[in-house]
């Protein structure tokens, strides 16, 4: 058993060092990080845009912005965070470096095709930059018709090839993904032995190959009108621009789904390993998530409450919205069950764990707040909805994406981050989210509609209060870049386990060697046989550490 | 030429087929949620507005559209011949089927242009010079909208597989598949069978629904 571990003198990162090594690499851990660079620069983009709103929303008239400005302000950060940060984040970067590692294979099924993914991610993205450059989109990122097809005057045919671009990258990266996981199991790596991490990856790969399609024939659909002036959603000749609502909605709400399962798979990883308690529930967290990942394909009429459906469909959508709540209860529930009782340490990755749950859940419930059709017919397009899907997206999502970030850090670089920096960052994030987006509840109910550029008076103090919390936000989401970047150098060695966590990926070198096992493992038992008493563990692969 | 050697990360030859297979299946499912979402928008319209989409299915050419349904699934026919030739290791027979199944992609393509061709003098290409035709209404134009973006959608996937079949052609040629690999071919298979498969359902929503009667 120790053979898997055994150092090799040159890691992934060490074995060669040209440019062209790394531009045409197949090494999964290679374009792991590639996608890691790419995404870390739309992070910023997005991040500024949203700076730049906050800070024009300081005063009652506004500030900084012209209203036409402002519209492709919040247009471009919608746009960049969803498709250019959100939904690559988690899969692309770790779900990437760690699925091979994880089932103890040697790379993912189609090494090229996960290369070509990140070429065409980066043509969209250039595709994004340049409409971004050339005076952006009004739309918001929903793209609604007629008003994208007949009255914008943004470039909008850029941003919808852009985003049509970007989804090819979802789609064959996802394809890998799923594909991988079926046949490349390592021998007695069955599926009811998979890593919750690889369950919530395949699940997510699964949503995003059957709604990613349905996006990019919708947009194609839209571009062709705008170009055409003659289109199928085109009401002059009987076309149903609420057609198109559905059809976007369609893919947008599972999207949700692609942003926060993979955060939910990161927070399992790291709940366990901190509390050394095995998952509570660990069947009921893998059909949890099968379950959201399906019954998230039939909730999206929730987006159109006030769109004019009708009021029975409406209650349908209500009614699915309720019950798609369930299995995300079932993994809130199960994890404080597994922090129950357990032997918990509050490094950096279990701190950014935990601020996912209190937020998660936050924007878990008022969710559930906003799928009542009555409420909702109050709050649509206020600033509850966007307090609500940050929650969710920023609060949810981004926080896990930062805790499977430290948590897998010594892995994919070898080397510990200075742990008080990490620390405080995680709980600067934590305070700096809640004093953006709390208000932003308040601001919602009171009747603050969102996207408008200007406001009555009396709303200032909230925004004043979330402008503040951005600010802080900001400071927070940049200050890893840097105590990360130092460890590179500084960092002490971290060796091959440091969380003696149980997974097939720690029984590797950090960092790993190119086709990361030198043979191949051999997998006797369950994840996650940590042991509170006396802190020792099982690996995947039988081995016990003590 | 015969390459046995599975790539790094399979230990067989026989997982490494599977694998690609899986993959092609995969994809197909994305290929169907693709064309699904104008199947699912014409059906809406269609039920919304039957009496105009009856009236423009009318005016669409219903031997062409026939014609190539056999054609295309005469070119699956093809196309399964030629990956036995290969695992018999018949080279020259699998590149000729092969070659065949390409002819017959290019003959779809070629009627499909003609098709485009009447379509055009008969005034029914929306934005170009569509006039409405007595009786009929905006939704037709919609049905003419579906009816070349459809269309077009599918000849674009028949050219990227007549495209893959004229490679495989001239891999089989070069005698690079044999009994125990020849997984790309029955991959390329599956791609096609799949863009025949499309044809037929297009064929059906499309030519013959409504033309009963009058």
């Amino acid at each position: 058993m120790t053979s898997i571990a055994a150092e090799l003198p040159s890691n992934y990162l060490t074995r060669e060092h040209t440019v062209r090594s790394w531009l045409l690499t197949t090494d999964h851990k290679r374009i792991a990080l590639l996608f890691f660079a790419s995404i870390t620069f739309f992070f910023f983009v997005g991040g500024f845009a949203a700076t730049l709103i906050r800070l024009h929303l300081v005063n009652p008239a506004g500030t900084l912005l012209q209203p036409d400005m402002y519209n492709r302000m919040f247009t471009m950060h919608g746009i960049v965070m969803v498709w250019f940060f959100l939904i690559p984040s988690i899969p692309a970067t770790l779900g990437n470096f760690l699925l091979p590692l994880m089932i103890g294979a040697h790379d993912l099924a189609f090494p090229r095709l996960n290369l070509a993914s990140w070429y065409v991610f980066n043509i969209s993205g250039a595709l994004a930059i340049y409409f971004l450059l050339a005076g952006g989109v009004d739309t918001g990122w929903t793209f609604y018709t007629p008003f994208s097809t007949m009255y914008s005057n943004g470039h909008v045919m850029a941003a919808a090839a852009a985003v049509f671009v970007n989804g090819f990258s979802t789609i064959m990266t996802a394809l890998n993904f799923v594909v991988t996981t079926h046949r490349l199991r390592a021998p007695g790596m069955t599926f009811m032995r998979l890593p919750l991490f690889v369950w919530a990856i395949y699940a997510t790969s699964l949503v995003m190959l059957l709604a990613t399609p349905v996006l990019a024939m919708t947009l194609a659909l839209m571009a062709i009108e705008r170009g055409l002036h003659v289109g199928i959603f085109d009401p002059a000749l009987g076309g149903d621009p609420l057609l198109f609502q559905h059809l976007f909605w369609f893919y947008s709400h599972p999207a949700v789904y692609i942003m926060i399962l993979p955060a939910f798979g990161v927070i399992s990883e790291v709940i366990t390993c901190f509390a050394r308690k095995r998952i509570f529930g660990y069947e009921g967290m893998v059909w949890a998530m099968m379950a959201i990942a399906i019954i998230g394909f039939l909730v999206w009429g929730h987006h159109m409450f006030v769109a004019g459906i009708s009021i029975y469909a409406a209650i349908l959508y209500s009614v699915m919205t309720f019950i798609v709540a369930v299995p995300s209860a079932i993994k809130v529930f199960n994890w404080i069950a597994t922090l129950h009782g357990g032997s918990i340490r509050f490094d950096a990755p279990m701190l950014y764990a935990l601020g996912f749950i209190g937020l998660f859940t936050t924007g878990g419930l008022t969710g559930l707040i906003i799928a009542t059709v009555a409420i909702d017919v109050h709050v649509t397009d206020t600033y509850f909805i966007v307090a609500h899907f940050h929650y969710i997206m920023v609060g949810g999502a981004v926080t896990a994406y930062f805790a499977g970030l430290h948590y897998w850090w010594p892995k994919i670089t070898g080397r510990l981050y200075p742990e008080i920096w990490a620390r405080g960052a995680a709980l600067l994030i934590f305070v700096g989210f809640n004093l953006t987006f709390f208000p932003q509840f308040i601001l919602g109910y009171l009747g603050m509609p969102r996207r408008y550029y200007a406001y009555p008076p009396e709303f200032q103090v909230w925004h004043v209060l979330s402008s503040a919390g951005a600010s802080i936000l900001a400071v927070a989401y940049v200050l890893p870049l840097f105590y990360l970047a130092w460890s590179l150098v500084y960092g002490a060695k971290a060796g091959p386990n440091p969380w003696r966590a149980t997974g097939l990926e720690w029984r590797s070198a950090s960092p790993p060697p190119a086709h990361n096992f030198s043979g191949t493992p051999f997998v006797t038992t369950g994840p996650y046989r940590y042991n509170t008493t006396d802190d020792g563990y099982v690996s995947q692969d039988g081995s016990a550490g003590a | 030429m015969r390459s046995l050697k599975p790539q790094m990360q399979f230990a067989t030859l026989a997982q490494q087929t599977e694998t690609a297979q899986l993959g092609m299946w995969v994809f197909i499912a994305t290929e169907v949620m693709f064309f699904g979402v104008l199947f699912f928008a014409y059906t809406v319209y269609r039920a919304s507005y039957p009496e105009q989409f009856r009236l423009a299915g009318h005016d669409t050419q219903l031997l062409l559209g026939s014609i190539n349904v056999a054609i295309l699934l005469t070119s699956s026919l093809t196309m399964v011949l030629a990956i036995n030739a290969a695992r018999e290791q018949r080279d020259r027979m699998a590149a000729g089927l092969l070659l065949a199944t390409a002819a017959l992609g290019l003959a779809f393509i070629g009627i499909k242009g003609y098709e485009y061709l009447l379509d055009y003098q008969a005034q029914s290409v929306p934005r170009l010079d569509y006039v409405f035709k007595p009786g009929q209404g905006g939704p037709t134009e919609l049905f003419w909208m579906f009816y070349f973006i459809a269309t077009g959608v599918h000849a674009i996937h028949l050219s990227i597989g007549i495209v893959l079949v004229l490679i495989m052609a001239w891999r089989a040629r070069r005698g690079a598949f044999s009994r125990a690999y020849h997984a790309p071919l029955e991959v390329v298979g599956l791609y096609w069978s799949f863009v025949d498969i499309v044809w037929v359902f297009l064929f059906a929503a499309i030519y013959p629904l409504g033309r009963g009667g009058t």
